[in-house]
């Protein structure tokens, strides 16, 4: 015996709805036995993971500030994956951004340039992730070179170049010869959106970005143009929508946000550049756009989910004496009872007898 | 804008919940925290920390609760920490360079809490920073690779090229030269601390280039490993990997921190505890060999000789002159030797290594 998924013929609005609430009680239910296996009471871990984190002011705002690059790498994601393109290398475009809008502010650094050098750092940090992005969709539209591998191993090379500027060029000439830049100066770094707190600017972008794109994506040619290059792209073809001009927008528009993102995170969270400035946000930020359903409002909901299981996480780690490797298992199986969910939504299960008919 | 109020408001309790935070670590029972950049079972750098921190517990019982969190990425620490030091722990170890910066940022939001920063040297009243100088047994391995190579070419796979790797390379290249002038030494970068697979990887590009004798600056005990599977000689890292490569391991370079972090332990508990900079060599039982084995008797006992003159100051791996690649000699700064900046800066080769620095 076999099963086998048929698409549904109606799809219920109810359940679609609901999917990803039983999504997550499931996983909890999955994490919870494995935490019970191990001799530990389920419910001070749901206590130490959920309860705590969105009771406590500290930790809301430590979400806030985790889930900013993602849910900006995610919403510019998004409009790739709609359109049914593979964009895997926003951590590059991410490293790239920042490099740029760096050199501005490491060119500026003990002057008294005034106050263009904020926005002209986040503005070369668009325009550093844009052009990074753009490299794989030209040479996918002239070439017809696969966007997902060029895009992905852009991602090493952007890496590289931080690492070479950050130990050679751009080097802390009074830093031990230790691989990261001098930090920023006032000018160059963005502020808390409230003193003496660590939520930054970046989280203002992050909002900006879902509503722009909630509103491009549901009152706008374009955004139409997007869904059906995406669902339907000989349909596409025929209304005369010019398929290149699309991917290159789409990742100028990915590349630019995770630029922005980068920018954001390295003058508001690490004031310098480092060898690494990213725990892997661009790729994380994959699996936060699909949580999120490649919609705006999901995607913002799916960042500060998944900042959650990271905070919550780490509390697990101090109160509970919880390994680390339980959290990625969660983040893992989370994953998993979401898109099974989907899955379900829209499909139906049906057991097929070895030798039956198909 | 209505986010904004509320932000506001989360902030100000922010606030009221720090202050809670730092009345909570004036507690009787001590918390000490551990903040780590690899995973405990790397069997290396913050496995060996983990001991430290278990050490503590063994010393003081009751007295004490540890806490550790680990593979933290240094980009993204700063959080971490301050969960630590929100959480009510009164002496906070961070153990890994890249967390200088973030360190650094929350002592000074904690005053009250004491907080020690491994390998780093940016300071403040309630920051001490610590260090081994592990070029010291580096220099040791280095005369035992020299005297047991055979084909004259001997390895080492570093993590990234920073100061501290650096004159790890210098001191052993320095110390297989004292004893095999024509030493010719190959480096490959694993560009990792902590990546088994790559660090497999290097070791088997240095075997595949005649290389019989591996050193290694990457935390776990694959490059030992690939050296036991090929029938040649490696060394330890950070803790004694004997049971990895019972044939290969030569000795290891361990890194004692346990008796550092009892001290400091005891100091806060005292009261005593005061901000500090310690850069701790064989002298200070910072730095061990484990049993040298695997080698005859006459390296072992030249080995043991040159551990002993170190230790008692005889003998410095940077004894001046010092000369780089280029055939200039290093300004000597220190007595005798290069100063303890210069090899905590360097960023240079020594004459003979036939390899470029990436820089």
């Amino acid at each position: 015996m076999r099963f086998e998924l048929t698409p549904r013929a109606s799809i219920s609005a109810l359940w679609r709805a609901l999917a990803p609430v039983l999504a997550f009680i499931t996983a909890f239910l999955i994490a919870g036995l494995v935490i019970w296996l191990m001799g530990r009471s389920p419910l001070a871990a749901f206590q130490v993971y959920v309860t705590q984190p969105l009771s406590d002011p500290w930790a809301l705002q430590e979400i806030l500030v985790k889930a900013t690059p993602l849910a900006l790498i995610a919403i510019g994601l998004s409009y790739c994956f709609r359109a049914n393109l593979w964009n895997i290398g926003a951590e590059g475009q991410y490293v790239v951004g920042a490099v740029l809008g760096s050199w501005i502010a490491l060119r500026t650094h003990g002057t008294d340039a005034g106050l263009w050098v904020l926005p002209a750092i986040l503005l070369a940090g668009i325009i550093g992730g844009a052009l990074y992005g753009l490299i794989p969709a030209f040479l996918k539209t002239r070439f017809g070179v696969n966007e997902i591998l060029t895009s992905l191993m852009l991602v090493y090379i952007a890496q590289l170049i931080l690492d070479y500027l950050v130990r050679g060029p751009w080097r802390d000439p009074k830093g031990f010869n230790f691989p990261q830049s001098v930090t920023f100066d006032p000018a160059a770094t963005l502020p808390p959106i409230f003193e003496a707190g660590r939520v930054h600017y970046g989280f203002v972008f992050a909002l900006i970005a879902v509503l722009v794109t909630a509103v491009i994506l549901g009152r706008t040619l374009f955004g139409y143009r997007l869904r059906l290059s995406g669902d339907a792209p000989r349909a596409a073809r025929f209304a005369g929508f010019n398929s290149k001009t699309t991917t290159l927008a789409v990742f100028g528009i990915s590349g630019g946000l995770a630029g922005l993102a980068g920018m954001s995170e390295v003058t508001g969270q690490i004031g310098q550049l480092q060898p690494s400035i990213s725990p892997g946000y661009g790729f994380t930020a994959i699996t936060v756009a699909f949580l999120g359903r490649l919609n705006p409002i999901g995607i913002l909901v799916a960042a500060l989910v998944v900042s959650l299981t990271f905070i919550g996480g780490e509390s697990a780690q101090i109160m509970l004496k919880l390994p680390l490797d339980l959290t990625q298992a969660f983040q893992g199986i989370l994953l998993l009872c979401v898109l099974s969910a989907d899955a379900l939504v829209s499909n139906r299960i049906r057991f097929v007898v070895r030798g039956g008919a198909k | 804008m209505s986010s904004r109020t509320i932000i506001g408001a989360l902030i100000g309790a922010a606030a009221l919940a720090l202050s809670a935070g730092g009345a909570a670590a004036q507690q009787q029972k001590l918390k000490v925290g551990f903040i780590y950049v690899g995973p405990v079972g790397d069997h290396g750098w913050s496995y060996q920390h983990d001991v430290g921190r278990k050490a503590i517990e063994k010393a003081f019982g009751d007295k004490v609760e540890t806490t550790y969190v680990e593979s933290v990425p240094e980009a993204d620490s700063e959080r971490s920490i301050e969960q630590l030091a929100r959480t009510g722990h009164g002496l906070i170890f961070t153990t890994s360079f890249g967390f200088m910066e973030p360190t650094l940022k929350v002592a000074k939001k904690y005053p009250n809490i004491k907080f020690e920063h491994a390998t780093g040297f940016k300071r403040a009243p309630n920051l001490a920073t610590y260090a081994a100088k592990f070029h010291e047994g580096r220099y040791v391995i280095g005369q035992i690779a020299g005297k047991m190579t055979k084909s004259g070419t001997i390895g080492y796979v570093g993590a990234f090229p920073i100061p501290e790797v650096v004159s790890g390379i210098n001191s052993y290249f320095l110390g297989a030269q004292s004893v095999n002038p024509n030493i010719k030494l190959k480096v490959v970068w694993a560009n990792s601390w902590y990546d088994p697979a790559k660090e497999a990887d290097a070791a088997k590009a240095l075997l595949d280039q005649g290389v019989d004798v591996v050193a290694q600056h990457t935390d776990s005990p694959a490059p030992l490993q690939a050296a036991e599977a090929r029938g040649k000689y490696g060394f330890g890292q950070a803790s004694d990997m004997e049971r990895f490569a019972p044939k290969a391991q030569l000795t290891a370079i361990v890194d004692n921190w346990a008796d550092y972090y009892v001290e400091r332990t005891k100091a806060v508990l005292d009261g005593t505890w005061k901000s500090q900079d310690l850069w701790g060599g064989f002298d200070s039982g910072m730095v061990v060999m484990s049993p040298f084995k695997n080698m005859p008797d006459d390296v072992k006992k030249m080995a043991e000789e040159t551990e002993a003159a170190i230790k008692s100051g005889k003998l410095n791996p940077f004894k001046c002159p010092v000369i780089k690649q280029d055939g200039s000699e290093v300004e000597c700064k220190g007595t005798g030797a290069l100063s303890d900046e210069q090899v905590l800066g360097m960023n240079f080769y020594v004459k003979g290594i036939d390899d470029k620095l990436p820089q």
